[in-house]
Formats: structure tokens, C-alpha cells, sequence
């Protein structure tokens, strides 16, 4: 190779290197960090909520599903949130703008608890 | 079929009181064929005993005659529910009033002990008031479960039921000597907790009981239990112990419940508890499904697990005889 093709191969080899850890350090951060988005559902169903708890990222809409045969409502105990009563197939969302934890109930059946995690 | 509903007996017996007599035996040896249960009071024991049609005439009789009289518990009418478990609600409900129209001793009233409605919706409580108008007793007397009261804080439940009560809805009146106290344990639930009466109504009971002789019979009617049935699906109240001691001085207690859509008693002491089955849906004993929720049967059982309460005050004696039937 000549003088200027060396200096170009390793110039490309130092980008190509330096590029290689900027992904792999971005992969790292996002599989370990950011909490999945995908899973922003709650299903109601024989008098509980699943997941009891839920953990999602700032931003995320949680969406609640009565798939029980009885009315139920979404209520959180700190009044950040609260639902109209929902009988069966209807739903719940909200959209949680900031980090924290958040529990809520059903006011009807009040054995009834969850959680959503906020992070 | 004979064994299933002899299981049904055993397993709702409730001997929570170790007195020596053993109601479980008795009842063995009872035919269950549709008769009814009848419970009073003797010195203080509860005793049992299966009446057939026609006896009642004479039990009846012997009440009026005595300055005695009877009123029907009803509960848990969820009008509005239209799920497996009873896609009919309103056909039961009418097939409880034409029960009660074909009691021997007409009612002096009803009791309603709430989830009149299945969601608080006005054309629900037109419809249960609509069907009540039918009954041979024309007063009714209310207290609402948590399915009457939900998203407006029991607003609409007060404008309609509320005349002359306090608070969320509270009240007693008293019947021929009898105090009746109509009490509300559905509101301001807590997170993870039981049914509530709250410090206000709690000081109202106090009130309201103060001067009464302990000789006056006490009834008191709410819908969720004021004793722990089984707290795991929320069938109890976290502060009636309290309501409770404001009765303790009183000779004779019946307590009247609903909200467990199957029937249970226990005795402590003066007070005798009780609860009703369902108008409209039966839901499972404590602890025998995943949930509380309404049970499905087969529909030729259904009428079977549902049914109406038969009060009988008999004056002079101070205990009241509880008698529960089935609509079928």
C-alpha cells in the first residue's frame, strides 16, 4: 500500500472502530435502561388487575381493559387519575407525563389494588 | 341434586357459636324440598326448624293477632346486569314480587338492601321502582350498595332515596315497637379496605340509640356485612364494631345484609346475623373461586340460589323469626 492508502485505511479503521463502540455502547444503554413501551396494557379480569404492577417510561399511555363480567373503575389514591365506572370490553387510559409510582384501585371492589411504575 | 343442596346447608351452617347445639345434625335430618328455614330466637340459642307451606298461616295469624307483624328483605336486584350468570334480571326480580304477593301474611313493608342498580343508572332505578309497585307492600325502605353509588358519590342515589335520611343516606324508623336502622357502608372506600360507616355515621348511631329502652327490639339493614364474612373479597365492614357497641345494651339485635348473593347467619351474643341471597345472580361460598364474582348455574338451578327474606316480629317475644325462600 502506499503512504496515503495506509493513512486512509486507518483513518477509516479508527471511524470504523470508534463507530463500533458508540453502537455498542448505545446498545448497552438501551437494553439495560429504557423500561419497554410495548407493554402499556392492564387487563381487568376475576376482580384483580394484570400485571399488578406495571412498570412503564415517562410518556407511555396505560391502557386498562375490563374483560370481567362485573362494572369496575381505575382510581388512583393520590387523585392523580380516575375512571368512569367500566363494565365489560370497555376501557381506561392514561397517559403518565411524569416519573414516580402510582398506585391506584377500584373504588367499586376496593380489595382490588395495582400499580403503575413510572420511570 | 339431594346431596348437592344437603352440601349447600352444611356448608352454609355457620356454627361460629359453641353452644352445644348442633344445628349442622338437626338440619341433616330435614328434607330440603323447597321449604323454607325458619330461625328464632329462645333464651338467647338460636333454634332451627323446616316449615312447610300452610304452617306459615298459623305462625302468621298468631303474629298479627299478637300485635306482631312480618316485612321481606330483599337484595342485590342489579338491574341493568345482563351477563351468563342471569340474562333476565328484571323476569327474577318479578318472580321475588309475586313470591312475596303469595305470602300468607301480606308484608307490612319491604327492605331493600341495596345494588338496587347494576351501574347508578337512572332508567336501572326507574325500572326496580317500576317492578316494586307491584308488590302487596307499598313502602320501601332502601339503603344502596356500591353499585348504586358509583361515579357521583351516591348523588343520584340520595335525590331519589334519600327523603328525610342524613348524611350519605342513613335513617331509622321505628315500627310497632321495633327500631329499624337503615345504615350505608358503600362510600368513601379505601384502597385495599373493607366496607365503611365513617365517623360521622358512627356518632349518629350513638345518637340514635341512647334513650331507646333495651327492651325495644333493634333491626339494622345495610348491604355489605357488618360482620367478617371473608375480608379477602371484601365481605365485611372495617369499623362496625364500633355500630356494634352502641347495640350491645339492647336485648334482641337482627342484623339484615346483602351484598354475598347467598344466605349466611351467625349468632353472638343478642345479635343475630343475617344475610340475603340475590334477585338476580348467585356468587360462589367464601373461598371456592378465583373470585366473588356471579356464578353460573344451570339454568334450571338458578331460581334456586336466588330468593327473598321473611321477617316475623311476634310481640311479646323479643326475637324476630328470619325465614329465607327461593324463587324456585
Amino acid at each position: 500500500m502506499t503512504k496515503t492508502n495506509t493513512w486512509f485505511a486507518g483513518l477509516v479503521m479508527r471511524l470504523m472502530f470508534g463507530m463500533l463502540l458508540l453502537c455498542a455502547g448505545s446498545a448497552t444503554v438501551s437494553a439495560k435502561d429504557q423500561p419497554s413501551a410495548a407493554n402499556a396494557e392492564v387487563a381487568i379480569d376475576n376482580f384483580s388487575f394484570g400485571p399488578q404492577t406495571l412498570t412503564v417510561p415517562v410518556g407511555a399511555t396505560v391502557t386498562w381493559t375490563n374483560r370481567d363480567d362485573i362494572p369496575h373503575t381505575v382510581v388512583s389514591t393520590e387523585g392523580v387519575f380516575k375512571s368512569k365506572v367500566r363494565d365489560t370490553d370497555e376501557k381506561f387510559s392514561f397517559t403518565f407525563t411524569k416519573a414516580g409510582t402510582y398506585p391506584y384501585y377500584c373504588s367499586v371492589h376496593p380489595k382490588m389494588t395495582g400499580r403503575v411504575v413510572v420511570q | 341434586m339431594q346431596d348437592e343442596r344437603q352440601d349447600l346447608i352444611d356448608q352454609r351452617m355457620q356454627d361460629l357459636n359453641n353452644d352445644g347445639v348442633d344445628r349442622r345434625g338437626f338440619l341433616k335430618c330435614m328434607a330440603w324440598a323447597g321449604t323454607g328455614l325458619v330461625w328464632t330466637m329462645s333464651g338467647g340459642v338460636p333454634v332451627s326448624r323446616a316449615f312447610a307451606r300452610g304452617r306459615g298461616k298459623h305462625e302468621g295469624q298468631n303474629a298479627r293477632d299478637n300485635g306482631g307483624f312480618s316485612f321481606v328483605q330483599i337484595s342485590d336486584s342489579h338491574m341493568g346486569f345482563n351477563k351468563p350468570a342471569n340474562q333476565d334480571v328484571v323476569a327474577t326480580l318479578q318472580a321475588a314480587v309475586d313470591k312475596i304477593n303469595g305470602l300468607q301474611n301480606p308484608p307490612e313493608f319491604l327492605l331493600h338492601t341495596g345494588d338496587i342498580s347494576h351501574l347508578s343508572k337512572t332508567e336501572q332505578f326507574d325500572n326496580v321502582d317500576q317492578i316494586l309497585k307491584g308488590a302487596s307492600a307499598k313502602d320501601v325502605f332502601f339503603v344502596p350498595g356500591e353499585h348504586d353509588v358509583i361515579d357521583d358519590n351516591g348523588k343520584s342515589y340520595l335525590e331519589r332515596y334519600g327523603k328525610g335520611a342524613q348524611g350519605a343516606g342513613w335513617y331509622s324508623f321505628d315500627h310497632k315497637g321495633v327500631h329499624f336502622i337503615g345504615l350505608v357502608n358503600v362510600l368513601n372506600l379505601k384502597s385495599g379496605g373493607l366496607g365503611s360507616l365513617g365517623g360521622e355515621q358512627l356518632d349518629w348511631i350513638g345518637k340514635d340509640v341512647k334513650h331507646l329502652k333495651h327492651s325495644t327490639p333493634i333491626v339494622v339493614f345495610a348491604h355489605i356485612p357488618l360482620w367478617s364474612v371473608f375480608p379477602a373479597w371484601g365481605w365485611g365492614t372495617d369499623d362496625s364494631a364500633q355500630a356494634l357497641a352502641y347495640l350491645r345494651k339492647f336485648g334482641s339485635v337482627t342484623v339484615l345484609n346483602g351484598h354475598i348473593h347467598q344466605t349466611m347467619q351467625k349468632v353472638e351474643g343478642n345479635v343475630t346475623f343475617h344475610t340475603a341471597m340475590s334477585t338476580a345472580f348467585p356468587q360462589p361460598q367464601p373461598g371456592k373461586a378465583d373470585s366473588p364474582g356471579p356464578m353460573k348455574v344451570p339454568a334450571e338451578q338458578l331460581r334456586a340460589l336466588l330468593g327473598i327474606t321473611n321477617v316475623n316480629y311476634i310481640r311479646g317475644q323479643q326475637s324476630l323469626a328470619v325465614v329465607d325462600s327461593t324463587l324456585g
